[in-house]
This record gives C-alpha cells, structure tokens and sequence, in this order.
C-alpha cells in the first residue's frame, strides 16, 4: 500500500519543553490513522507541523513519496491536506456555503458565484453522504453540523488527506456515529484520515491502525484489530515512577464539600457539567482524574464562584454556596490553588507583598477600613515567603520575577495561609521543577493531616495516585467512578479516564 | 544582598519607564523644529534655538509667564489625574472632557447663590463639581458593567451631550443679559488669588497637588485603590481574589469622573468666575490624556507631564511673538501622543527579544 | 438660484441631502475599516485633513477637482499612519485615534499659517461648480436638484458600491471574515494584514472626501472647526446603522434630518433649543448601544489587533 505522508525525524521544541522529539509517522492511502495519546503529548504539535502551521525544527516529511516543504497552510492545502481543528475555523454569521468557498470563491466577473457556491457545496455534501444545507447559518446549526462544514472546506479545496484533531470532544454518541459512516464514505473515495484523539472507544470503533504518543515520543503503531482498549491504555498512560509520598491513613470526618448533580455550560455554550455528584471530607484528599477538558475546569469554577451552574447545589459545611460570588466562597472558608497561576493565582506586576494578600486584602490586620497596612502586609509576605522556603531576593519583587515553581509555592503558602477548612488544588505543580513538586506535596498531605478537605485536581496520573485517599474519574463531564485509592490501578483509571468502564468481576 | 538589589534595580526599572516618555518628548521636539524651520525659513540650529527660546521664555522666562503657567497647568492635573486613575483600572475615559464641562456648568450655577459664607461655599462649588462629574462618568460607567457596552463610544457621545446642555443652559435659563455667559458668581465661591487680584494663579492650584497627593493615597494605600488596580492589570486574577469587576468598573469611572468635574469647578472658581459659551471643546480633557499617557497613568509622570504640557500651552503666546504658530505647540503634543501610542514597538521588541531568547537558550 | 422662494419639503429635503452627505462619506469609511476589524475614532481628525487639502490643492492649481484629488490623498496618508500604529506596531486603536485627531487639528491650523499666511482660515477657493440651472430645468425634481451639490450624488453611489464590494465581491467577503474571525481567514490563506491595511487607507479616503464636502462642496474656504464633531456623529452613524453601509447612511440621513428640521422649526417658532437638536444624535446612539433601540453587532474581532503565529 502507498504511503501518502511520511514524518520521519521530526523534532520540535518549544521554550521549556521538547512537544516532538524525534518522530516517525507514516499514513497509508486509504486508512484511518489515529494519533494516541494524552494531553501534551505532542499529537496536535506533529499535525500542525504537517498542515504548515509550525515549522519543524528537525526531520522530514514526504507527501505521496515527494520530499517536501511545508510553510503556511498554503502550501498544505496545495499538497491535498486538509485540517479540521479543535477549535472550529467558522466565521459565525457566515452561511454555510460562504464559510466553505472563503478564500478559493468562485467568481462571476468580479461578483462572487454564490449559486455555483451553493451548488458545489450541495454536491460534495451529497457525494459524502452530509446532510446539510449551504444556506444555514453557522451560528444557528449544531456542532456536529458545523464539523461537517470543517470537514467540507478541506474536501471543497481539494484535499486527499483529512486531519482531524479531537473531532468526537464535542459531539454527540449520535453524532459520533454519523462521523464514523462519513469518515468510511470518505476512505471508499479515495481519502486517507488521521484522527487525533484521546478517546479509546472511538479508536477502537474507527480505525485502522494506531500511532500511540506519549510525552513527545513515538511508543508503537499498532493495527487496531491486533488490539484491544486496555493494551491501548497501557500504553497512552505508561509506566510512570510513582512519586513517593510518606502518607499515614486518612482519618476523614464531616462531610465538608458537597457536590450536588452540578451542570454547567463551559464558554462556547456547551454542556461541561452533566450531573456532576462528590463529596469530600475533613482529613481526606479527594483526587480528580482525567484528560483535559472533560469539565475539571468548569468544575472549580463553579465550585469557587468563578462559573454559575445551569443545575444543581454546592455546599461547604452545610452551607449552600452555589451560584455564591468568588468573595463569599473564600468567606466561607476555601482555598483555590488555581491551575493556571498567571491568568488567575497572581497578579503578575504586583509585588510578592501585594499578591500574598490577594482575597483577603480588605481584612485585619492587612487593612483597617480602606486604609491597607502595607507593614503588617509585608511582615506576612515574608512569613509565607519563609516557611514556603520561597526562592526570591525579598517580598518586593514582582511576582513575574519568579520561577514558576516559587509562584507556585507561593500560592499554595497564600491558600494554605487562609486557614481554610476547603483546599482545592488544580494542577498544583503544572510545569513546575522537582523540588517545588515534592514540598507541594508534603504540604497538602500535612494539611489534610491537620484536618482540612482537599480537593485535587491533576492531569498528572502518578500525582493523583500518590496524594489522594479516593479518586474520582471525571469524563465527558460527569464522575464516571470513585475508587479507593489504594487499591486503584494506573490501568484501571487510564481506561475510566478514556471513556471505557471496568468490568466488574461478578 | 537584598536591600541592594532591590533599590539598584528599583532604580533601573525607574529608568526603564522614563525613558521611552523622554524618547517620545524629544523626538516630538525634533520634529517640531522641522515644522520651525519650515515656518521661519531658518536652518536647524537657529530653528531650535529659537524654539527653544520661545517655549523657555514664554513659560518659565519671567516671573509672570511662571505664573501664567502655573495657571495652564492647574486643569491639567485634574484631568490629567482623571484619566489616570481610569487607565489604571484599565478603561479608557475619553468622557473626562464632557465631565470636566459639566463641573464648570456645576461651578457657575452653584456660585450664583448668594448669602452663604465663603467657608462653606467654596466647599459647595467644589463638591458639586465633583458630584455632577461622578455622575456624568457613571453613566458609561454602568452601562459597561451592566450591559457591556464600550466606554469609549459613550464617554464620546456624553461629551457632545454635555457641551450642548451647557451651552443651552448658558444662553437659556443662566443666561446673564446680553451676554455669551452666565452671571459672575458670588465673591463667596471665588477661589483665594494668592498673589493678588491681577494675577490669575489661585488656591485650585493646590488643591490640584493635593489631589496628585491624594490620588497617590487612593491608589497605592487603599484597598480601594488595590481592587482598581488589580482589576487593570488581570481582571481575571481579580475576580478569583473576590473583586467584583463590576463594582470597580464603576467605581473607577465615578472617581474619575468626581475628579474631572472637580477640575471644572476650579476652573470656574479660580480662573473664569462664570461660565462662557463653548464653541468647541475646551481641550483640557483630551490634554488629560496625553498627560496621563505620558506620565505612564502615575501621580508623579501627571505632575510632571502636566508641568511640561502647561508650560508648552502657556508659551504658546510667547511662540506667536517669535512669529511661531501655537500651533506648533499642539502639534508637539499631538506627536507626543503618537509616539507614546508606538509605546508598543519598544514593548513589541522587548517581547521579540525574550522569546527568542528562550527559544534559543 | 433662479427662483424665489422654494416649497418647504423641497427646501428640507435638498438640506438634509447636503446636511448627510459628509457623514455619509464618514461613515462609509468607519464602516470599512471596522468591518475589517480596526476601530477608527480618527474619522474626525481625517475630515478635518481632507477638507484642507481640498482647499489647499484647489488653491494651489485653481483647480476645485484637484482639490479633491489632495483631500483622498492626504486622508489616505493620515489614515495610514492610524493603519501603521494599530495593525503593525499593536497599539491601542483608540490611542492612536485620539492622537490621530489631535494631531490632523493642530497640522490644518499650522499650514493655514504657513500656507496661506492667515490664521484660523484660509482664502477662498474655486469651489466644486455645480450646474444648479440646468439642474432646476428636469421635470419634477429640477427644484429639489438644483439645491445640491455633486459630493451628494457621490456619497449615494458610494453607498451602493460599498455594499456591493462588502457582500457581493470575494473582496467583501474576506473583510468581514477578517473582521469577524481572523484566525479562520489567516488559515484559509488571506493575508490579514493586508487587508486590514486596505480598509483602513480606504476609510481615510472616504473620510478625506467628507472633509472636502464641507470645504469646496459647501463653502469654499477651510476654516478652523468647520468639521465640528461631525466625524464623531459619523461614528454615531456607523453604530446606529450596524455596521452596514446603508444603515449608515440611512443614520446619516436620521441625523441631518434632524438639524434641517431645526432649521425649519425655527422658522415656525416651534421651540426646542439648538442644543436639543444637536444632541439628538449621540443621545440615540447611547440609547442604541444600551440596547433600548434594537441590538447593534459590531463585528466579533473590531479592536482586536491581530497576532500571527500566536498559540
């Protein structure tokens, strides 16, 4: 069989991290590729390189046997490939018809050829089996429709190798199935796919072979009747080294978390919370996993003010916050290491000092009435910065100054210095070194100790494992199980996390 | 090692953020004594000497024209100190012009009532001034918090709305007879002229400073000022620490807004003791933003920016005597503007610089 | 004119035609430039520009039609400076307009000087000859014709055209992609850049041509704040219309119907003050952006400098 796309050597790297470090990857005509693997582990990277969106900074690519050289998505749509991104490419009040010919219009004289638009859209939908029509406006048809208007402008431009990245994240299990009658339409004329995603079921359901990715590196190809969802599993998530974490039992008590049936929409309108339910107590570390976007995010947000839910109550010791501003949750006694620690844990170009007392500024002793006591403010931020052993020439710093991992420390000092009874920790050690890791760590399981309810949340496998009394596996926004966690396996919660369930032994 | 690190690299990023001000300035005086040489038909040397000279002369050259300029500069600090706090809070309150006018209007309506004692009349003029900005600024204020809506657009529109209720108030129900005016007001609600009647500088000037001291105060003592500034520099790591945007949104708008009607009041009560038909803007408010962008939105960069915008407007008549057109001087600021508006290339390189940097390191 | 005295409607009419004109043109042109995604509060100071130079060059060579030729290039130069700062250097749009009008008034009172060695406003031109007698001869509407100028006859067309281009023309269609989503475009090939550049000079030169309404269309002098905020009623304009080129000329027509009638009001006694009338356009377009007068929709990217390559 014919090798249409050949990857070979491909190397990329971007400030801090290696997102492909020395990839093959090769796509025969006519099949469905899928690119495996979990979030960062460098599938959407190699298939922007090969759409012309990066450039590589090692290896090669050759199309349908040809060496070439791919720089703007130009050049790869000339070379018949197409992409279908994550995050839709449609102009909003455009119609279907016009999002499709933008750019390659047909023209009549110099007006645009809307009729031959409309009716070449038609035609290529038809001959693909899409059911659509060229006159709808993207804003008012549903995703699945929309992706198929993606799927339509690579094929309108002439395009024999289709990516597409995530495609099922925002679909229906209905939806997911019409995509996989269109995809084989798609391969009987002629087109060969690639599929990035993280998604066993679908891999499983819809492909041919499978290029498993993780942390940048290529582990196998495989052919998927050779294989099945827990070896696949296995795979994506890996043997990890399990941090060790000096843990005694967990003495949980009252019920201070409530979670109840939780459903929100995240920022594009869609459901991220479908009948969210959790608990968590005083002296236990409750852990979330999952792969990114199945509704952590939403999840705090709406647990911390940040995001009203659609459905549902949230409680804190029995006090029902839901819907509640960021100000009365923190009143109420929680605290939010949050996980992107530049858009929400600190103000960059503030000092140290000003951003210790981020949420709790207007409170004695830091100010009395609207008047800040900037001593007492500073004598705080060198007690956080101290017993943190945050790495910093003094509190006077801006916090940019920082590395990540003492902006991180520092946070978790100013959460953990509230004296809340709540912590909820989102990725608390994302992109942070080894050190700053390990005393997070210690931190959290000494707080739990102390009594407080922690609330993990982590993409990181080994870190949820390590930290938490029961682990929670969120997908597809809702929690699918709750395991023990000394009882639960990578594997087990790699499969949860992907969609799959466990067969309970009977 | 940590005090000395702090106050030697306090002090570079002092430098740092002077400097592209001091850049803009002189490159907006380089390009002015083309337009120089171009008037006068002088070659460079003589052209910028006698600009030079001119400016110097009419603004701090004689012990009047030091008085004259410290009568320019008094609404700059307001509406210098307005747009500043808005920039802060990260809003754009192009509306400081229409404030300010409102609070002239306040001023001279105020003023007129006779029978109050000057202690607490020049306190009412003032503090109407002050109210009716606050309210004039809300508006827009509010309608972006509430619904969204840009404050640009708004603040714009609430400045025509303000020149033509003015004016209609001027020419109708204040009207003094036969006049383009409103009546003079009470000698109670005249701000004090500290070196006598004949020269117009007057006590607004120092509650002007007091002001950049206060606003100082508001800003980096408060918690108040703490929310605004927040709320500026990362609206989203405000709204996680508990600040309502909403409210600081407003509130911003309101203070700057307090400020520039404030400024209004001083003008009237100091300087025009009533309040004259406007046939176009007054330019203090748009003044105010080519001051507060220069002074980088801080109480001191306004002072100063006001200081050098005072002196520059001040001298303008001076500039007429050399036979220089004024324009000249708004030409200077209008190029000041623009170049602090290319503030971004300094910041686009800088940015350029540090990624390559990364990715190569 | 030949006749006397003209019927009232005419009279109103053939005013508020003249009165929209140069918001017309304005208003076009913040229609270009924003539906590609740049916001241009500089129209104000552009008009101010163009209606100099229509003055200037019709001076220069005794030539009004040169004039005009000035007025589209100097509004185009300006323009572009706006064009450099927003698009390339990433500053804030509103900034630059600011600095942009601030800059156009002080540079127009600077060259009455220099240029015509009198302050505040410049010598008369031969203005822009309209042939107002053979006009009052067509049937019908030769009364209503002959009390207009050429620019209003120029501003409706462009009307039209500028319709067409925007949602009829390839062109079009990649300016409002550009200014709704930019991203999609840049991915699909169309330079963003360019195209943000085009629809900014653009707008200068139809901001240009609404200067020189004012000056050789109207008058035939340029005079220190002859354009009296009437680039800020065209941004009203822009607003209250949607962004769509006949709803912003219909705002215009919204808008100089409202000073005409004035006119005409005092005429009858009928006594709201000048003032009233001329606020009459801002009040509307607050109440339109608060929503009270139907939903306005600027385009998704407006104001949003665009950054290529960003992750």
């Amino acid at each position: 069989m014919q090798k249409v796309v050949e990857m070979k050597g491909i190397t990329k790297v971007f400030p801090g991290v290696k997102a492909n470090d020395d990839v093959n990857f090769e796509l025969l005509k006519g099949e469905i590729h899928v690119l495996l693997g979990e979030n960062g582990a460098g599938k959407t990277t190699l298939m922007n390189i090969l759409y012309g969106l990066y450039q590589p900074d090692a290896g090669e690519i050759y199309v349908n046997g040809q060496k070439v050289n791919i720089k703007s998505p130009g050049d790869a749509i000339k070379l018949g490939i197409g992409m279908v991104h994550q995050h839709f490419m449609l102009v909003h009040n455009f119609t279907v018809a016009e999002n499709i010919v933008l750019g390659s219009e047909p023209k009549k004289g110099i007006k645009i050829d809307m009729q031959k638009a409309i009716k070449d859209t038609q035609e290529l939908a038809d001959r693909y089996g899409f059911k659509i029509d060229p006159n709808a406006v993207i804003e008012d048809i549903t995703v699945g429709q929309q992706q198929k208007v993606e799927i339509l402008k690579a094929l309108y431009r002439g395009a024999d190798i289709l990516i597409l990245d995530e495609p099922t994240a925002v679909l229906t299990p209905q939806e997911i199935e019409e995509l996989g009658v269109i995809l084989k339409n798609l391969v009987k004329e002629g087109k060969s796919i690639i599929l990035i995603t993280h998604k066993l079921k679908e891999v499983m359901a819809m492909s041919d072979r499978v290029t498993i990715v993780r942390r940048g590196k290529v582990i196998d190809t495989v052919y998927t009747k050779d294989t099945n969802i827990d070896e696949l599993a296995e795979m994506m998530v890996g043997r990890k080294v399990n941090l060790v974490v000096q843990k005694d039992e967990a003495k949980p008590g009252k019920v201070v978390l409530k979670v109840e049936n939780i459903s929100a929409l995240d920022h594009r309108k869609l459901p991220a919370l479908k009948g969210v339910n959790l608990e968590v107590r005083a002296g236990e570390i409750v852990g979330i996993a999952g792969v990114d976007g199945n509704g952590q995010t939403e999840l705090i947000e709406v647990i911390t003010g940040l995001r009203k839910p659609t459905e549902g109550r949230v409680y804190i010791n029995d006090k029902d916050v839901t819907g509640k501003t960021p100000k009365d949750i923190i009143e109420a006694g929680v605290g939010h290491i949050p996980e992107d620690r530049h858009k929400r844990g600190l103000v960059l170009k503030y000092s140290l000092y000003e951003n210790a007392v981020l949420g709790s500024h207007y409170k004695l002793p830091f100010a009395k009435g609207i008047m800040m006591n900037y001593n007492k403010i500073k004598e705080y931020a060198r007690k956080l910065i101290d017993e943190f052993d945050v790495r910093t020439p003094n509190e006077e710093v801006f916090a940019s100054a920082l590395s990540g991992g003492n902006q991180q420390k520092f946070i978790a000092a100013r959460e953990i210095n509230k004296d809340p009874e709540l912590i909820i920790a989102a990725q608390p050690t994302r992109g942070i070194d080894v050190g700053a890791i390990e005393y997070i760590h210690k931190r959290l399981v000494e707080e739990r100790d102390k009594g407080r309810a922690i609330l993990l949340v982590s993409l990181e496998l080994d870190e949820i494992l390590a930290l938490s009394d029961r682990i929670a596996v969120i997908y597809d926004g809702q929690i699918v199980d709750i395991l023990d966690a000394k009882s639960a396996t990578e594997h087990e919660l790699g499969i949860l996390m992907a969609g799959g369930t466990l067969k309970k032994q009977a | 090692m940590a005090n000395k690190n702090t106050t030697s690299s306090k002090l570079r990023a002092a430098l740092n953020t002077l400097i592209f001000p001091l850049i803009s300035i002189v490159i907006a005086m380089f390009i002015a004594v083309f337009f120089v040489m171009w008037a006068e038909g002088e070659n460079f040397f003589t052209a910028t000497i006698t600009l030079f000279q001119a400016i110097w002369e009419g603004s701090f050259g004689t012990s009047f024209s030091i008085i004259e300029t410290l009568v320019f500069v008094t609404p700059l600090l307001f509406t210098g100190l307005a747009n500043a706090v808005a920039f802060k809070t990260g809003l754009f309150n192009i509306g400081v012009e229409g404030q300010f006018i409102m609070g002239i209007f306040a001023a001279a309506a105020v003023g007129l009532i006779p029978g109050i004692p000057a202690v607490i009349h020049v306190p009412l003029v003032l503090i109407s001034g002050m109210l009716i900005g606050a309210l004039w600024a809300a508006i827009p204020g509010f309608l972006k918090a509430k619904v969204g809506t840009n404050e640009v657009i708004n603040t714009i529109m609430m400045n025509f709305i303000a020149m033509f209720f003015v004016n209609y108030m001027i020419m109708g129900p204040l009207n003094e007879p036969g006049k383009a005016t409103t009546p003079i007001i009470q000698n109670s609600a005249k701000l004090w002229r500290f070196l006598g009647e004949a020269n117009r500088v007057n006590a607004g000037l120092f509650i002007g400073l007091l002001l950049v001291v206060l606003v100082y105060i508001l800003l980096w003592k408060t918690t108040i000022g703490y929310e605004l500034r927040a709320v500026g520099l990362n609206p989203h790591a405000a709204e996680y620490g508990g600040i309502s945007i909403k409210k600081n949104i407003v509130l911003a708008m309101a203070i700057s807004g307090a400020i520039a009607g404030l400024g209004g009041a001083v003008h009237v009560a100091g300087i025009q003791y009533q309040a004259i038909q406007l046939f176009g803007f007054t330019g203090f408010g748009f003044d105010g933003i080519a001051v507060a962008l220069l002074g980088k939105s801080h109480p001191v960069g306004v002072l100063l920016s006001a200081i050098l915008f005072g002196a520059l407007n001040s001298s303008s008549l001076n500039l007429q005597l050399a036979n220089i057109p004024k324009d000249i001087v708004y030409l200077i600021q209008a190029i000041i503007i623009i170049f602090v508006a290319a503030d971004y290339i300094y910041k686009w390189i800088g940015e350029k610089r540090k990624k390559e940097a990364m990715i190569n390191g | 004119m030949a006749n006397g005295s003209i019927p009232v409607v005419v009279a109103l009419l053939a005013a508020t035609f003249r009165l929209a004109t140069p918001l017309i043109f304005a208003a076009l042109g913040g229609v270009i430039s924003e539906r590609s995604g740049v916001v241009n509060i500089g129209l104000e100071g552009i008009m101010i520009v163009g209606a100099f130079f229509a003055v200037y060059g019709s001076s220069l060579t005794g030539n009004p039609w040169v004039g005009l030729l000035f007025a589209v290039i100097s509004g185009a130069l300006v323009a572009a400076i706006h064009a450099v700062l927003s698009i390339h250097l990433k500053a804030d749009q509103t900034v630059s307009g600011v600095a942009i009008n601030l800059f156009a008034g002080a540079l127009t009172s600077f060259l009455i000087f220099k240029l015509f060695g009198r302050q505040g406003q410049t010598d008369g031109v031969a203005a822009l000859p309209y042939p107002a007698e053979a006009m009052a001869k067509v049937p019908v509407i030769g009364p209503f014709l002959a009390e207009l100028n050429w620019f209003v006859f120029m501003a409706i067309i462009l009307v039209f055209v500028v319709h067409y281009v925007l949602y009829y023309t390839p062109l079009g269609l990649r300016i409002r992609a550009v200014g709704e989503h930019p991203k999609a475009a840049d991915t699909l090939g169309i330079n963003v850049y360019k195209i943000r550049y085009l629809c900014v000079i653009m707008s200068g030169v139809f901001a240009g041509l609404g200067g020189a309404t004012l000056s050789i269309g109207v008058m035939n002098l340029f005079r220190e704040g002859m354009v009296s905020g009437r680039g800020f009623i065209a941004l009203a304009a822009m607003i209250f219309g949607n962004w769509k080129p006949f709803g912003a000329a219909a705002a215009s027509f919204l808008f100089a119907f409202a000073q005409a009638f004035e006119i005409l009001a005092q005429k009858f006694g009928w006594a709201l003050p000048t003032e009233a009338y001329l606020a009459f356009p801002y009040i509307l377009t607050m109440l339109a952006l608060a929503g009270f007068v139907g939903k306005t929709t600027p385009p998704a990217a407006d104001g949003v400098p665009y950054n290529k390559g960003e992750r």
